[in-house]
């Protein structure tokens, strides 16, 4: 009981609780859960959102850092873009080994956030290390790389927005206009698409990799604009995994994408609380969160089956 | 050693409804080459499964030298001796060649020892390979030859080659006559499926000819004429039920070809030179069994292949109905609407309304009698035939003077045929289209069309029609590669 009052306090106890423990943690989880989703939509199983996530932290730290001068309008901007590209070139490595080379994204992206865990590391200790050389992180960005609050006293911050605001366009993009029906088609029955519709699939997906991998990084410029306000080692605590629970729970459908991230918000930030305060280990959630995955996974099985057979 | 290598005697099996062996026998000798003859459909392959344990029969006995065999499986049959080379060949494209003749052998997987293997059987039957070479990257030649020593690395002595000529160059084929006649010399037996006559003649001692399920000859091929094979495969049956034969008509050209060829990614000629025009008005049946070339020609007409050489002429947008329907014409989870929206998918620009796409979809199902509840079930939710009548449907309204239909009547009950038939024989008889059709049932094809072409190893021919209306004697003989 005790737990459970803890968990509540943590994640939707208190309007502070719920602004800025859920919300700054669903944040991430929204962009991240987004990315993962538009490239399942397609076909393309793209594991690497927590690689392309890095690379935009990495990005937007360098461009905050570089010019710590720029007004906030003029510098947050290039921040989002900076995020954006360096995820979608991340993403564009496998996207490019996929179709020169034949070798499965879902490998190739699994490898490649490795490599950007790897590089982050180095580049803490290298090229945006502190002055001082002591710590594994950068020094604070200036006040203008700050990402603005959505609320006085609270830690929401531009992050939340943009995502709301990406989810809503993906939605209306993916059921309202010719390319995401080519999308839907594409990840739905490929063979279809290019034989009934003419559809160059190799291309699309191509460009739905590139569109996944700008959002994850997008994610990374985020969590360093609006919540670290330094690059660290640590920068995602595995964000880019649990987006693809958070997708998947949503059913790949952008608007629950929305919901889940806040679900799943919810539940680290009460995780955390129910650790402090009633010292019941955070990884109960996460064997929560799982369980709860897998039953609905197999609901959805199920029914599809039923579905067919009636 | 026995006289006689492998015996099936008066096989059964049903599949559901569907007899396809009802009494067939075969007896292959030891130290010949054996051809089994039939139409599509006559049993042969099938009759070649139960004797390599892949189906059981419902009644009948296989023997193998002499002695009472029973096969429950593959393994059974290989270890009796027996081996298979599919049309469809079974080998694991990732692996190397000596990697797939290990497949299914026991104990500790050596490589030396496997490759060492096939060197010695390529050594000593004739079948250059190269043992380290990895199954997908070789011509389908080569993966025909690979798929034999694998075979004889699990020590077949029986040999059964299921079409195996359908995809060789001629001289590829004759290259697997010698190894054939090489093999039977050293005690060996092969069974040989084919649809080719003059092939069987040639090259098999014995000839076992099925129809309908049913052994009707069988004999040694030096006392068989051309003619009596024919007769057994072709058989007597009551006339077929024609369509109506056009007169030549100078009607607008909406297909033409000139010297059109077609080669396919391992350079294998798909399609011979093929000049050929379709008027408007006609219905064009195409007949071939499996591999002859009718589906490049298809494909080709309908714009869904380049030709190697020759010139394609066509209408900009070509109505297509793919053989596959569930993979290539419709995505069962997308909804009807979306399906009908799937055609145009490529050539969509900006918003989509889907208020008009569902009511264009409701009235393809109007006008072609597609039952479901409404344009918003999902495609999978309706009948094969409704499913069927739906892609016909959405094909006419984008292209309606121009339709190639792949097998269209495949897995459809016979009302659903005929169906289908009415809405195809609309388009050119009501509209004025051009229509192109290819079934591997002839009589749907004589009932359906106004000319008829056969496709045989790549040779594509047009068959006039018979003096005497229903005979399907110069389709079948065609067929089976006699061309008058």
């Amino acid at each position: 009981m005790e737990a459970f009052v803890a968990f509540w306090d943590g994640a939707a106890g208190s309007s502070y609780a719920f602004w800025s423990a859920t919300l700054v943690r669903a944040t991430p989880l929204l962009l991240v859960g987004l990315a993962v989703a538009v490239a399942f939509r397609a076909g393309v199983l793209n594991i690497g959102a927590e690689g392309q996530l890095i690379l935009g932290a990495i990005a937007a730290s360098g461009v905050a850092l570089a010019f710590p001068t720029l007004p906030a309008l003029a510098l947050i901007p290039s921040m989002i873009a900076a995020g954006a590209v360096a995820g979608a070139m991340w993403a564009g490595i496998a996207a490019w080994l996929r179709h020169r080379f034949g070798v499965l994204e879902v490998i190739s992206t699994i490898m490649l956030n490795f490599v950007a865990a790897a590089l982050v590391s180095w580049v803490v200790r290298g090229p945006l290390q502190e002055p001082t050389k002591v710590y594994p992180m950068s020094v604070s960005f200036s006040e203008a790389a700050r990402w603005p609050f959505l609320l006085d006293g609270q830690r929401t911050h531009l992050g939340l927005l943009l995502g709301v605001l990406a989810a809503v366009l993906m939605w209306f993009v993916l059921t309202q206009t010719a390319g995401g029906f080519r999308v839907r088609a594409v990840g739905a029955g490929a063979a279809a698409a290019e034989s009934a519709g003419g559809v160059d699939a190799r291309r699309l997906t191509w460009r739905v990799f590139l569109v996944s991998g700008a959002l994850a990084g997008l994610a990374g410029a985020s969590e360093v604009g609006g919540v670290t306000w330094a690059l660290y080692e640590g920068i995602s605590p595995g964000y880019g995994y649990t987006a693809i629970a958070v997708a998947l729970l949503a059913r790949l459908d952008p608007r629950f994408v929305v919901l889940t991230a806040v679900f799943f918000g919810a539940l680290e930030a009460g995780g955390a609380s129910m650790q402090r305060n009633a010292g019941v280990p955070a990884v109960t959630v996460q064997i929560i969160t799982a369980s709860l995955l897998l039953a609905v996974l197999a609901f959805a099985r199920w029914r599809a089956q039923r579905g067919v057979d009636a | 050693m026995s006289a006689i290598a492998l015996a099936l005697h008066d096989i059964h099996k049903r599949f559901g409804a569907a007899h396809a062996l009802t009494g067939a026998s075969c007896v292959v000798k030891t130290g010949t080459v054996h051809a089994l003859l039939g139409e599509n459909g006559a049993g042969k392959t099938t009759l070649m499964r139960v004797a390599f344990g892949m189906l059981q029969p419902d009644r009948g006995a296989i023997e193998r030298d002499g002695q009472v065999l029973r096969v429950a499986s593959e393994r059974d049959a290989i270890a009796a001796g027996i081996g298979m080379v599919h049309q469809h060949f079974m080998l694991v494209p990732a692996f190397t060649v000596a990697e797939n003749a290990a497949l299914g052998g026991r104990g500790a997987f050596d490589a030396n020892r496997a490759a060492a293997l096939v060197r010695r059987i390529s050594e000593e039957t004739g079948l250059p390979l190269d043992p380290q070479a990895t199954v997908a990257s070789l011509p389908v030649g080569a993966q025909q030859r690979a798929e034999i020593v694998r075979a004889l690395a699990q020590e077949a002595r029986v040999m059964i080659l299921d079409e195996p000529t359908a995809v060789l160059t001629p001289g590829e084929s004759e290259e697997l006559y010698a190894w054939m006649r090489r093999f039977v010399a050293t005690g060996g037996s092969v069974v040989l499926i084919t649809h080719k006559v003059r092939e069987a003649l040639a090259v098999a001692d014995d000839i076992t000819v099925l129809r309908r399920g049913k052994t009707v000859l069988t004999g040694p091929s030096r006392d068989l004429s051309e003619e009596s094979v024919i007769q057994a495969i072709i058989g007597e049956a009551p006339a077929a039920a024609t369509g109506v034969p056009l007169a030549a008509t100078d009607a607008e050209v909406v297909f033409a070809l000139e010297g059109v060829t077609y080669d396919d990614a391992s350079g294998i000629r798909r399609l011979k030179p093929t000049t050929l025009t379709v008027r408007r008005g006609e219905i064009l049946g195409v007949l071939g069994v499996e591999g002859s070339g009718q589906r490049e020609l298809l494909r080709l007409l309908a714009g869904r292949l380049t030709p190697s050489s020759g010139t394609v002429r066509r209408p900009p947008v070509v109505g297509f109905v793919p053989e596959d329907r569930l993979l290539d014409a419709v995505i069962p989870e997308f909804t009807l609407t979306e399906n009908k929206l799937l055609a145009e998918a490529s050539a969509l620009r900006g918003l989509i309304s889907w208020r008009a796409e569902s009511e264009a979809a409701a009235s393809i199902m109007v006008e072609n009698d597609v039952r479901a509840t409404d344009a918003n079930a999902e495609m999978r939710t309706l009948s094969g035939g409704n499913q069927q009548r739906f892609v016909v449907g959405r094909e006419r309204r984008l292209a309606p003077d121009a339709l190639v239909a792949e097998n269209p009547t495949r897995g459809l009950d016979v009302q659903a045929t005929s169906r289908v038939m009415a809405a195809l024989r609309a388009v050119a008889l009501e509209h004025g289209g051009a229509v192109i059709v290819h079934s591997a049932d002839l009589d749907e094809i004589l009932a359906l069309t106004t000319r008829v072409l056969v496709c045989f190893a790549g040779e594509v021919r047009e068959i006039a029609p018979p003096t005497t209306p229903g005979d399907r004697g110069p389709y079948a003989r065609a067929l089976v590669g006699a061309f008058a």
